[in-house]
């Protein structure tokens, strides 16, 4: 099971889902404060729903406030970045680049693919802390190899 | 015994508009045994810290005499909506009462203009984001050595450099091997602006 775990954790990195802060996230935890990624976790996928929903009705206005958009995108860019989401991070900066070059067609379609990274995200994750939490709290304080 | 703050926890006020980088910030911080309190932004950092009245430090004064309540430190990020994190760091020094207190801004961009601008103003390093227990380490350890120095004890030339033979391997039991070994690999005193730039961000 614990291999299992710590297999599916290195396929996050392999596939690139996952970066460098992650780990740096899994370090903060110990006995008293096992699941303290998993909180930051749910955290962050609750924040960033907020954050896509008014995006989606931003876009869906029809009016393309690039300030505007590049401000939400300023503030998912960095909860991403702070908890290692590295496609969605990489997403949020390619929809900033088109925001500041005024290009609505770039903003619509990154935007469906950063929806698509983020959902995908989300989906392994809730996967993987399902399972870290039946094997037992010790993988998941662990750095991968 | 003037600055109480160091002969117990240091008690950081970090302000941030993001969920998860309070979360984070918190738990950095509270790993390098600091007392911590988070706020969401400018305007309440400055309620809490008692500046917002109409002439500015009214309720301050008493504060400052509690104990529990005086901050050795804030920590506040740079974007956010209301006062910006440069605009809280300059009411701060602009507060008799507070002006003493170091303030870090930490940014998920690595402007050179906004980081000397910011250093002009008072403060006293910056932060890139992602912000590693590496940095809250050697913030901690700064902030002693100017507190030692504020004191009299030492009169540090350039107090933000940090000698190394003068760090003392953290004794905090939470922390993993590998994150003493971020804080000794800084072998160059490398002013923090120029290790912004150093930083290998992936963008």
């Amino acid at each position: 099971m614990q291999r299992q775990v710590a297999l599916i954790k290195q396929s996050l990195f392999d596939q690139g889902y996952l970066d460098e802060q992650f780990m740096e996230l899994e370090e903060l935890q110990d006995d008293a404060n096992p699941n303290f990624v998993e909180e930051v976790s749910t955290l962050y996928f609750k924040d960033s729903a907020r954050l896509i929903n008014n995006i989606d009705q931003a876009l869906e206005r029809g009016s393309f406030d690039f300030n505007r958009l590049d401000s939400y995108m300023h503030q998912f860019k960095g909860s991403s970045t702070s908890i290692g989401a590295n496609k969605v991070k990489a997403e949020c900066t390619k929809f900033r680049e088109y925001c500041r070059a005024g290009n609505a067609e770039g903003c619509l379609r990154t935007f469906q693919q950063l929806k698509k990274e983020h959902s995908t995200l989300r989906k392994k994750l809730e996967h993987y802390f399902q399972l870290a939490r039946q094997a037992g709290p010790k993988e998941t304080a662990r750095r991968p190899k | 015994m003037a600055l109480g703050g160091f002969s117990s926890e240091l008690h950081v006020l970090a302000v941030d508009d993001s969920f998860v980088d309070r979360k984070v910030i918190e738990r950095l911080l509270k790993i390098s045994a600091c007392k911590v309190t988070t706020v969401e932004s400018g305007a309440r950092a400055l309620q809490y810290l008692g500046l917002d009245g109409p002439n500015g430090s009214s309720s301050a004064l008493t504060i400052l005499d509690k104990q529990d309540l005086k901050v050795n430190l804030i920590v506040t990020d740079y974007s956010m909506p209301g006062l910006t994190g440069y605009e809280l760091l300059k009411k701060i020094k602009e507060s008799s009462a507070f002006r003493e207190i170091p303030v870090v801004i930490m940014s998920s961009e690595n402007i050179q203009p906004r980081i000397e601008q910011c250093m002009i103003e008072g403060a006293e390093d910056f932060l890139l984001k992602p912000v590693k227990l590496a940095d809250v380490k050697r913030l901690k350890e700064l902030i002693m050595r100017v507190g030692e120095a504020k004191e009299g004890l030492t009169k540090s030339s350039s107090p933000k450099r940090i000698l190394q033979n003068d760090i003392d391997s953290s004794p905090s039991s939470s922390s993993s091997s590998s994150s003493s070994q971020d804080v000794s690999s800084l072998d160059d005193d490398t002013p923090s602006s120029k290790r912004m730039k150093l930083e290998p961000k992936s963008s």
